[in-house]
């Protein structure tokens, strides 16, 4: 397939990739700009380890291809937060023990953040409906809900994460 | 018990930092200079042999490495227990889906059309895929009989019992379907060849030493030449015990015909369709039960699907054999006990390792032996719960102060289990809902089987580096479980440090001893305990050379640490696995001490089934627990919620359809986990009665969560519905056929 470039704004910074045009987002975050955190668990749109936040919205990168993805404003879970300053949600998932084995963990992240966004003080429904779209094998999703519960009060608190 | 500073405290999971920050390395996020890819071109059919290998034009094939089973230099197996499981397919292939040729090219995306390229021609042979059909024997696909391995335990005079008058014989059969592990990070491993060093391998495991040995075989190179390292690995839950040997296998055949790196990482498809499950099984229980509802004897005769080598179904099949009499004190048992080869891929390791199928059958069946007696299945159970001093079936002595009665009592009413039940017995004739409520009392062996930790033989060691950090030395790794955590948290309680000054040694054979498996929950407990015992050692070594003093801080530990290995050149010490005295077990009667500590357990579920579209949804789920010392509280509720998330698949959702072997929803699409929508709240209780042998009174978590939720809600529907399902796992098309039909149950139960 013919390399085109495109330009996007990943994680605040804008850069530009040589990628075919059905190439998908998943694989030039993880191969083109290194961006790993960013997981593959199906391909096929199911498990959401592979979510992203594009222009604000919660999708699968693999199921986007580059050329969509073009001019659009992209976070990844490198984007959400760092070693120095974790997101509410990160550190409410070390708290509460939201990760096990870690493989779900960016993208569950991605979700939580969005539906915080989306619905600051979201009751338990909401938040299991919020992450629907995110398989996790290993924690039967207790510890995260209690882990999205926790992030939601220190948001509102306007505790620094 | 309470004293502890950092054992029985939530602290962070180790390696949680770099989870939340997206920063922790998988093996897909792992590149190597120079690296090329790999692939598998798989068998097609169930059985036959190979007559040819074809690769087809308009692939550029001299760019291609290609691997057969002729390349192999060293055995064409993976080293387990038998070892008649192939490493490549050489003449006949034995399941769909077995390994055939490797291939391996720099350009990731032209593999699937060059796996495509290769036809292989066969001529069939007749397949075998079901029990029933291997117990036949009309085909022999494995030994003499299809018997992959077979076992007899036997405790009392079973045909006395039967023989008794004045007695109830409850007869039933109970089936379970295969089970597929569903990680969400598939299975991969990179390997690197270079004559000097050998082979290097990093993959996505549990057993670095296991694939250790399945590399020396299939090499052929010495000990020293193989290097095996576990990278952070995305779930595995016994999925990656056996089979990551047999990808890393292929790697380094790749490796050393190319002499680049190579890295095979499996689609989601592929790691369905090809690597292990659960396995089936059908068990079918006759109980003699007195007219009082004492449980005189049982026979059971137990038996699973292998797939089409021997692999791990021994061993699985020994762990469902000794669980088959489930919590309860059986004058009389017998159990026999088959793993039947099918042409499927072989089944294996999957979190709970047999005792999942053989309680599902046993805490069904003690349902239905409580109604046949008109006792409720709580009065029936209570009657029949093994105390302390009784016997299990291996005629082990419980000497562990337990009180299943009072914890079966606990947990019914943190489920509020009575009031329901009446509640949903007036209101279910008129509701279009019927709710219903049911529970299981369940035990899992902690720890390898009978004599398997002295075989295994265990080494750890702790040591400290040049700048005053303390490492716990393991081959035991961490997916998901804890292991980081735990065993850090042991090693600083020992030492009477700070959590922050331990850290985990690479797991690498390289560097790391061989402390087994991380298998049977047997990480907190046995390994825990070593760790424990050399950390101790290291603490003494400090104070012995008077460098220490009785009291410190952790600063004034870690300078006294540097101080030894200014002066000694370094600072380790090791611990190695001592069995307890007082231990016995016979390998060839199944007599004896089965472990050396078991968990039990009481899960109660609440169900609702929708008479419309026969869907059932749990309601509510209460798990209570004894597994010892609870070493980190997060963690282990974490461990139980999972582990009942998962049995509520097993029961109501994971349904593998089979087609002569093969796989047909091998996609997440159509094989359906629970999602954040379809759980319970899952209430998590845990009484503690440490174990003097285990890590800080330790005992084994992490399967015992799988053995509980199925039988539970099983119990739970059949309250609802008043009808009888005996197998899993149960979907609503399954309630249908049974409720529209409107025909009762096929009444199993008959009086002497």
């Amino acid at each position: 397939m013919s390399m085109r470039e495109f330009s996007l704004r990943v994680n605040g910074v804008e850069r530009i990739v040589s990628a075919p045009p059905m190439a998908r987002l998943l694989d030039v975050l993880r191969q083109e700009l290194g961006l790993t955190g960013t997981k593959e668990g199906c391909g096929e749109g199911e498990c959401g380890s592979c979510s992203v936040l594009i222009n604000g919205e919660l999708v699968n990168s693999c199921l986007v291809p580059i050329a969509q993805a073009a001019g659009t404003s992209i976070t990844t879970i490198e984007g959400v937060g760092a070693h120095t300053k974790l997101h509410p949600v990160q550190q409410a998932f070390l708290q509460c023990g939201g990760a096990q084995c870690g493989i779900c963990t960016p993208g569950m992240i991605l979700a939580a953040v969005h539906l915080l966004e989306k619905c600051p003080n979201p009751t338990r429904e909401q938040i299991e409906e919020g992450l629907n779209g995110n398989l996790c094998r290993c924690t039967g999703y207790m510890r995260i809900f209690a882990a999205v519960e926790k992030a939601a009060t220190t948001i509102e608190a306007g505790v620094p994460g | 018990m309470q004293s502890e500073r950092v054992v029985g405290q939530p602290v962070f999971r180790k390696e949680g930092l770099a989870k939340v920050l997206g920063a922790a390395r998988y093996i897909d996020d792992l590149s190597m200079p120079g690296m090329i890819y790999g692939a598998t071109v798989r068998s097609a059919i169930p059985r036959g042999r190979v007559l040819g290998i074809e690769f087809s034009p308009g692939i550029p094939w001299d760019e291609f490495t290609i691997v057969t089973a002729k390349d192999i230099p060293g055995k064409n197996y993976i080293a387990m227990i038998n070892n008649d499981w192939p490493c490549l397919v050489d003449g006949v292939v034995n399941h769909p889906q077995e390994p055939i040729l490797l291939l391996a090219h720099p350009d990731r995306h032209l593999l699937p059309q060059a796996v495509a390229a290769v036809h292989v021609r066969y001529e069939e042979m007749s397949s075998v895929h079901s029990i029933e059909e291997s117990e036949r024997g009309r085909t022999i696909i494995w030994g003499e009989d299809n018997v992959l391995k077979s076992y007899l335990l036997e405790k009392g005079d079973v045909d006395a019992a039967f023989a008794q008058p004045d007695i109830i014989i409850v007869v039933g059969e109970y089936t379970t379907g295969a089970q597929e592990h569903l990680y969400i990070e598939n299975n991969g491993a990179i390997a690197m060849y270079d004559e000097h060093a050998g082979v290097t391998l990093w993959g996505s495991l549990q057993c670095p030493f296991y694939a250790h040995k399945s590399l020396m075989a299939v090499t052929g190179l010495p000990e020293d030449k193989v290097r095996v390292i576990q990278v952070e690995t995305g779930g595995a839950f016994g999925g990656k015990e056996d089979y990551p040997s047999m990808i890393g296998a292929h790697a380094a055949l790749l490796a050393m015909k190319s002499g680049r790196p190579v890295k095979i990482v499996y689609d989601r498809a592929e790691d369905m369709a090809a690597t292990t499950k659960r396995h089936p099984s059908r068990t079918r229980h006759r109980t003699a039960v007195t007219k009082d509802g004492k449980l005189l004897a049982a026979d059971i005769e137990l038996c699973l699907d292998g797939g089409a080598y021997s692999t791990l179904s021994s061993t699985v099949l020994s762990r469902a054999t000794i669980h088959s009499g489930g919590a309860y004190f059986w004058p009389n048992i017998r159990v026999r006990s088959k793993a039947y080869a099918t042409n499927t891929p072989p089944h294996g390791a999957f979190r709970g390792f047999g005792a999942p199928q053989a309680l599902f059958a046993t805490e069904r069946h003690m349902d239905r032996v409580a109604k046949a007696v008109g006792l409720t299945p709580e009065e029936f159970r209570r009657r029949n719960l093994l105390l302390t001093g009784e016997t299990t079936s291996t005629g082990q002595v419980i000497r562990q102060q337990i009180d299943l009665q009072g914890w079966m009592e606990r947990a019914l009413d943190c489920a509020n289990y009575r009031e329901k039940k009446a509640r949903f017995d007036r209101e279910n004739p008129d509701g279009v809902r019927k709710k219903g409520i049911g529970f299981a009392v369940f035990l899992h062996g902690s720890g390898f089987t009978g004599s398997g930790e002295r075989y295994l033989n265990s080494l750890v060691g702790v040591d400290a580096t040049a700048e005053g950090r303390i490492r716990v030395l393991v081959s035991s790794t961490e997916f998901g479980q804890g292991t980081n955590t735990i065993l850090c948290q042991i090693a600083a309680e020992t030492l009477g440090v700070d959590y922050d000054v331990v850290e985990m040694a690479p797991p690498d054979t390289g560097i790391v001893p061989n402390s087994g498996p991380t298998v049977a929950s047997r990480t907190a407990m046995v390994v825990g305990r070593l760790v424990q015992s050399a950390a101790l050692g290291l603490k003494q070594t400090l104070i012995a050379s008077g460098l220490l003093g009785e009291r410190y801080l952790t600063e004034e530990f870690q300078a006294a640490a540097k101080a030894h290995i200014g002066k000694h050149g370094g600072l380790c010490s090791m611990s190695r696995y001592q069995a307890p005295p007082d231990v016995y077990w016979d390998d060839q009667t199944y007599r004896g001490e089965a472990y050396a500590a078991y968990a039990w357990a009481v899960y109660v579920a609440e169900v609702t089934v929708e008479v419309t579209t026969y869907s059932v949804a749990v309601d509510d789920f209460v798990a209570l627990q004894e597994v010892g010392r609870v070493l980190n509280p997060v963690l282990a509720t974490g461990q139980v919620e999972g582990g009942v998330a998962q049995g509520i698949g097993y029961a109501l959702y994971e349904k593998v359809s089979w087609d002569r072997g093969l796989m047909k929803n091998n996609q997440m699409t159509n094989y359906i986990i629970p999602t954040s929508q379809d759980l319970p709240k899952i209430r998590v209780y845990f009484e503690e009665v440490p174990f003097e042998h285990g890590a800080y009174g330790a005992k084994g978590i992490g399967e015992l969560p799988m053995d509980g939720p199925a039988p539970a809600i099983l119990n739970a529907i059949a309250h609802a519905t008043g009808e009888d399902f005996n197998a899993i796992p149960l979907l609503p098309e399954d309630i249908a056929e049974r409720l529209a039909a409107g025909a009762p149950a096929a009444q199993e139960m008959a009086t002497v």
